[in-house]
């Protein structure tokens, strides 16, 4: 008799235990997704859905997920003295239910690869060790890789991309238009030879492992570039790519040389493969998309025609309409989109100023297709309306800045207009 | 005096002063002003004087744009490259200097943006650009 009472109290104990346990652990995953009604504001190619992540974080630059799913955003200013936003979804629907904020450093760039977070500031760059779930194991203590990067307010955001290799890359933003004498000033003339590209004006090789390295213990990978926001490593193609932000102001400082027309087009946004040792032509050279020539600049003698020694610097592999402003760059590797997605490119252009008075463009995210390492098509508009109907810097909705993939092959858009954050899935 | 004299000067006194301070721009003054911003401003500041976010400054009833005209006249002449906050945000990009305007022209077109974009201030005059221009040629030869 008593043993019977033993066996059901044992059971009684035992199901008791399992019950609290189950309770203890975070909710039970939501299958279904918490897609916005109107995904967001942005309108999405046929079979895609959008989840609004968070909202209201503020200037929301680049963002990188973890392999289980956190998003980490990197924030131009500090919020209550913080730069990094982490955003948890607890439950599995999309949402964030938890989001927390350390890193006492503003900023552009941010990257998760191999067991680090990479984050920089607009002159240097950190990294915080992570456990066995991609979370950092210490938000207070992050380790200072890089320092001493040249900040001169113009183009200063670092952006950053890492390779298999223990390497990371950082774009030096020129603090110049068009290395004149007296910046963005009528008359001036170029700096021949330009004395920037020493020290910026290109991208940066250093190593992921290495504490308080200056510009003496890196590299210049690649000169004559203006400046990069959009930047990203390739696995497949085991390359660096890039889009920089073209010059300016064609029309206002040479109305003899460029009307409005042609100043908005002008100069193309180009797409760069980036080999050691690639020279891109800036302050030089830019690339002419109409010409499909890279021809010289008027600050040194150019005409819009003459090409004299832009000859021999490296063409962009893309070249996009002038003024776009690429500010984010994603090669898509994973499988939950439909195939002809598959190492291609993402591109999310912030939207333009310098078209004025002529109509802005852009404020939209593109996707280009790849092949071997190339484009092998035209690029197509894959989320828009991203302005809300407002196609100006200063009244657009929202500016799209960075793009992230998630482990489940989700796409992850950041707006630095205020701060929203859309997670996009082919539900199809 | 009788007092009633006296209220109707200052009655009188006051209007003259306060039309002045309010005196509407001329549509010529404005269109003069509007030609040398569509020219040399519109492109960084935009059609709307709302700027661009991180880079160019809005002209959008800021303290820069309403209050000291000196200061102000001394930006178009010597251009600024610093890190100001406005309005509780800071803007990136260099401002050229634009002392080639003449007198004439920075007056018009300071004019034009303190009575346009939602803005209304006193007009600027060539006289007091003038003053502006010559004391910052002479600290500049010390």
């Amino acid at each position: 008799m008593s043993m019977k009472y033993l066996i059901v109290f044992a059971l009684a104990v035992f199901i008791a235990a399992a019950a609290f346990k189950s309770a203890s652990l975070s909710p039970a995953p939501v299958a279904t997704p918490a897609f916005a009604e109107d995904n967001g504001g942005i309108t999405l190619p046929e079979g895609f859905r959008a989840v609004v992540v968070a909202d209201s974080l503020g200037a929301a630059r680049h963002i990188a997920v973890s392999k289980t799913g956190d998003v980490y955003v990197k924030m131009e200013r500090v919020r209550d003295g913080r730069g990094i936003v982490r955003l948890h979804d607890a439950n599995g629907d999309g949402v964030a239910d938890q989001i927390s904020a350390f890193g006492p450093f503003s900023g552009t760039g941010i990257a998760i690869k191999n067991g680090y977070l990479y984050a920089s500031s607009n002159s240097e760059v950190f990294r915080y060790k992570l456990n066995d779930r991609e979370e950092p194991i210490n938000t207070e203590q992050p380790e200072k890789i890089i320092t001493g990067l040249i900040d001169r307010r113009e183009h200063n955001s670092k952006s950053i991309a890492l390779d298999d290799a223990g390497n990371i890359y950082v774009n030096i933003g020129a603090p110049s238009n068009a290395c004149q004498i007296r910046n963005r000033t009528k008359g001036s003339p170029g700096q021949d030879p330009c004395p920037l590209l020493d020290s910026v004006g290109g991208i940066w090789q250093f190593r992921t492992d290495k504490l308080n390295q200056t510009y003496k213990d890196g590299e210049r990978y690649a000169t004559g570039i203006r400046n990069i926001v959009a930047l990203a490593w390739n696995n497949t193609a085991n390359d660096l790519y890039a889009v920089q932000h073209g010059r300016d102001q064609l029309n206002n400082l040479y109305p003899e040389l460029y009307n409005e027309e042609q100043s908005a087009e002008l100069p193309a946004e180009e797409m760069f493969r980036v080999k050691k040792g690639s020279d891109f032509g800036w302050p030089y050279c830019y690339y002419d998309h109409l010409q499909k020539q890279k021809v010289l600049m008027p600050e040194y003698g150019g005409d819009g025609k003459k090409v004299e020694r832009c000859a021999d610097k490296q063409k962009p592999i893309y070249a996009f309409p002038g003024h776009w402003g690429p500010n984010g760059l994603l090669f898509y590797t994973g499988t939950q989109f439909p195939e002809k997605y598959r190492n291609g490119a993402f591109i999310a252009f912030h939207g333009s100023w310098n078209r004025a008075p002529r109509p802005q463009a852009g404020y939209f995210v593109v996707f280009l297709p790849f092949k071997n390492g190339m484009p092998s098509g035209d690029y197509e508009i894959f989320a828009d309306n991203f302005a809300g109907g407002n196609l100006d810097p200063g009244k657009a909705r929202f500016r799209p800045c960075g793009l992230a993939q998630g482990p489940d092959g989700s796409l992850y858009i950041s707006d630095d207009q205020k701060g929203r954050i859309w997670k996009v899935m082919y539900t199809q | 005096m009788k007092r009633i004299h006296i209220i109707f000067s200052l009655v009188v006194i006051t209007t003259v002063l306060l039309s002045a301070q309010t005196k509407p721009v001329s549509k010529e003054r404005m269109a003069a002003g509007k030609k040398v911003y569509d020219t040399y401003c519109l492109t960084c500041h935009q059609a709307d004087g709302t700027g661009v976010p991180r880079l160019n400054p809005p002209l959008v009833k800021t303290d820069f744009v309403l209050g000291d005209k000196k200061r102000l006249i001394g930006i178009i002449l010597k251009g600024m490259d610093e890190q100001v906050e406005i309005d509780g945000n800071y803007y990136n990009n260099v401002m050229a200097s634009h002392d080639f305007l003449s007198d004439q022209e920075v007056a018009d077109v300071l004019t034009f943006i303190r009575n346009s974009f939602g803005n209304k201030a006193g007009a600027v005059s060539p006289a007091e650009v003038k003053a502006v221009r010559a004391a910052l040629n002479k600290a500049s030869k010390r």
